[in-house]
């Protein structure tokens, strides 16, 4: 008896453990190891000597580093912009006999589901100076279009655009669901109290789909703040605004790959884990003041 | 998501250097190349970075296979942006590709890491003779008394030019004995003829080894002597100043511009009437829509009467911790031998270093392909390189390059990047 209940012990363990070991070996390890390699210098092909804070210093030092948290705040904050266009959209997707709902799903979906990389590439012909189709088009209602990936700013702003038409599928998906989980009684016993459709729509769906949109806000938060692979294959490493466009993670690529300094590379890699892990615990303090979980 | 795949990549580099650290030490220097090639097992993987010149290379592969039929050879291609920030990553945790091109600028820094094998016994035993290339070209590929590459082609840089948008804009075409005004009064007329369909005179990338590397030797300046910048040297200012006017004028595209519509592609689309280059874009130019109204002259003369040009080539090299060193030293000989030099030649690929192959290369393609070799004989002058050159390279870029044309004089500008190019320098050491 007593046998079988310590294999009933082991069992659950058992199948834990690939998961487990996942963790341990891509996550716990590599958290502790960056953490151990801000604090030292690298060679070219490793080897490493251990440096204290320098590398810190060298951080809050470094006037690229103000610019890059700022860029990315930037961003993020553009691409926060997609939730209410998908809160919106969402809705409209979600009213009953609309016609064509998987067309337009698959239209809004597919820029998620495609290579960030492949979509970047399109769109850096789109957004060319000279030949691009942007630029043609505000050329027909009389608008001259600036370099859009090349003129600070404007590039920011260009892989901002981008990073919330690609976010705008996934958002939909989230807050579909959220919407299939209104009942349907709500609205009708809004209609028949002569709300009109906006009425019920601020009333209604806004303030039920907040957790949701709660749910949006931190993950978009986190992959703002990742922002890399659009930016790098948007805009490309030698553009001269990159200096004046570059976001954290673009810095650490910098450093760790192209300048080979990967202890610094560590430490701002420490500094994203730090903001994102502040921006996220402020995110659900805040939550309590206007998530609606009932 | 994104970023914990780049952190678990930078972790498992340095995880797997603690691990496996010390494991091979086989040094794959001492690989001598069988007799009997059947005796010779293994896959291989060769890197490169150039596109343009892959069918080449699988064509070597094939020759290679030929002789050496045990032998599996794969290609693998990276663009050059990310090709040396790849092997360097590769290089950490002791993954290198068996055989890889290697250019000047990153030799040193692989060879003094112990990255490279050294080709002693391949020299010894007579299966690479250095008496084959040019001499300039094995020291650029030797390090601390020892040679690390086998040159693979030579390159220097000339003027292209467009003879249906010269003769479209009622211009001369350029000749040898143009100057720099000449350059310049015929980039003004270009201009004005062509500029309103968005043709540029002369569509330059406004690179280092292309644009103001030449430009700065001909004018009698330098980038590096003695382990010292030449930025802040006067005469390499008017080369950079040079470039800058040209920009500022409206005859070159801004780096800006380069940025979204690389200088090449805007020549060999018909959008540019010149372009400061080198011949390793033969092949691309035979697979362009203008390649029958190309034509190359040498680069025009600074206004002292001088001309220089840059002379650069690339090696195959050999990973120090290959696994399978037999076979790497083998191919590596191949790609060092005449047959090698012979295939990539004939398809216009690149200008072979193999001494007396040249003749193939040149006959590959329509244009005075003779102007590349004469240059080197006649006008060149050795690359600048130092032991950790990717660093000072990225101050160009970074501080030189958006310059051109912009409100900084370039006396601003060279002692700026002299300075903080000595401090790179000083590190080095």
């Amino acid at each position: 008896m007593s046998r079988r209940r310590s294999a009933d012990g082991r069992w659950p363990w058992l199948f834990v453990l690939p998961t487990f070991l996942g963790v341990l070996v891509f996550y716990l390890w590599p958290l502790v190891k960056t953490l151990y390699d801000s604090f030292t210098e690298t060679g070219p092909f490793g080897g490493s000597t251990w440096v204290g804070g320098a590398n810190y210093s060298q951080l809050f030092a470094d006037s690229e580093v103000y610019r890059a948290v700022v860029n990315t705040v930037v961003y993020t904050a553009i691409v926060l912009l997609g939730i209410p266009l998908a809160v919106l959209f969402a809705s409209l997707l979600n009213r009953p006999g609309l016609r064509g709902v998987m067309i337009y799903r698959t239209l809004f979906f597919l820029p998620y589901v495609a290579m960030p990389t492949a979509i970047s590439l399109v769109w850096r012909i789109i957004y060319n100076g000279e030949y691009g189709v942007l630029n043609q088009a505000l050329g027909v209602v009389g608008v001259d279009g600036p370099s859009w990936i090349t003129t600070p700013w404007f590039a920011l702003v260009a892989v901002a655009l981008l990073g919330l038409w690609m976010s705008i599928g996934f958002n939909m998906i989230v807050l579909s669901a959220g919407l299939k989980g209104i009942p349907g009684e709500l609205y009708e016993a809004a209609s028949l109290d002569g709300a009109s459709q906006v009425q019920q729509f601020r009333s209604i769906t806004v303030p039920l789909l907040t957790p949701s949109i709660f749910f949006l806000s931190v993950v978009t938060t986190i992959a703002g703040f990742q922002l890399f692979d659009q930016l790098f294959a948007l805009l490309g490493p030698t553009n001269p605004v990159m200096p004046k466009t570059q976001s954290l993670v673009f810095l650490f690529y910098d450093a760790a790959f192209v300048g080979n300094e990967r202890g610094y590379a560590a430490a701002v890699a420490v500094l994203i884990l730090a903001v994102v892990g502040l921006l996220t615990l402020f995110q659900f303090r805040f939550q309590r003041r206007w998530v609606n979980y009932d | 998501m994104r970023i914990t795949a780049l952190l678990a990549g930078v972790v498992l580099a340095a995880t797997a250097l603690t691990a496996c650290g010390g494991g091979s030490d086989s040094s794959a220097g001492d690989a001598k190349v069988p007799d009997d090639p059947a005796q010779v097992k293994g896959d291989l993987t060769y890197a490169i970075w150039d596109v343009n010149q892959q069918p080449a290379m699988q064509q070597v592969v094939k020759a290679f296979n030929a002789k050496y039929p045990n032998v599996k050879v794969s290609i693998s291609l990276a663009t050059f942006d990310q090709y040396f920030t790849k092997l360097k990553t590769q290089g950490s945790s002791d993954n290198l590709p068996d055989v890889f091109w290697m250019n000047g600028p990153n030799l040193q820094l692989f060879a003094a890491n112990k990255q490279l094998a050294p080709l002693d016994t391949l020299l010894e035993a007579k299966q690479v003779d250095p008496a084959n290339y040019p001499q300039a070209l094995n020291e650029l590929y030797s390090w601390d008394g020892k040679q690390y590459g086998v040159p693979k082609d030579f390159d220097t840089i000339a003027l292209w030019y467009n003879k249906k948008l010269f003769a479209e804009a009622k211009v001369a075409p350029p000749t040898a004995e143009w100057t720099w005004d000449d350059y310049k009064a015929a980039a003004a007329k270009l201009k004005a003829a062509l500029g309103a369909k968005g043709i540029y005179a002369s569509g330059d990338e406004l690179g280092n080894q292309g644009n103001y590397y030449p430009a700065i030797m001909s004018n009698g300046g330098y980038v590096l002597k003695d382990g010292k910048s030449g930025y802040g040297d006067p005469k390499s200012i008017e080369g950079l100043q040079f470039w800058s006017d040209m920009v500022k004028a409206g005859y070159t595209p801004t780096a800006a511009q380069n940025a979204e519509t690389p200088g090449r592609e805007r020549f060999f689309s018909g959008k540019a009437a010149m372009m400061w280059n080198g011949n390793w874009l033969v092949s691309m130019a035979l697979k362009s829509p203008v390649k029958n109204d190309l034509a190359i002259v040498p680069l025009p003369k600074a206004p002292s009467g001088e001309r220089k040009t840059p002379i650069h080539g690339l090696a195959n090299v050999m990973s120090a911790k290959s696994k399978n060193p037999q076979a790497a030293a083998a191919f590596l000989a191949f790609l060092g031998g005449k047959d090698a030099a012979l295939i990539q030649a004939k398809a216009g690929a690149a200008n072979p270093a193999f001494n007396g192959t040249q003749t193939d290369f040149v006959n590959s393609a329509p244009y005075a392909l003779t102007t590349f070799i004469d240059a080197a004989s006649s006008y060149s002058e050795p690359y600048p390189v130092s032991k950790d050159t990717a660093v000072w390279n990225k101050l160009e870029t970074d501080l030189i390059a958006p310059a051109f044309g912009g409100d900084k004089p370039m006396s601003e500008v060279g002692p700026d990047v002299a300075a903080k190019m000595d401090e790179a320098l000083g590190k080095e050491k």
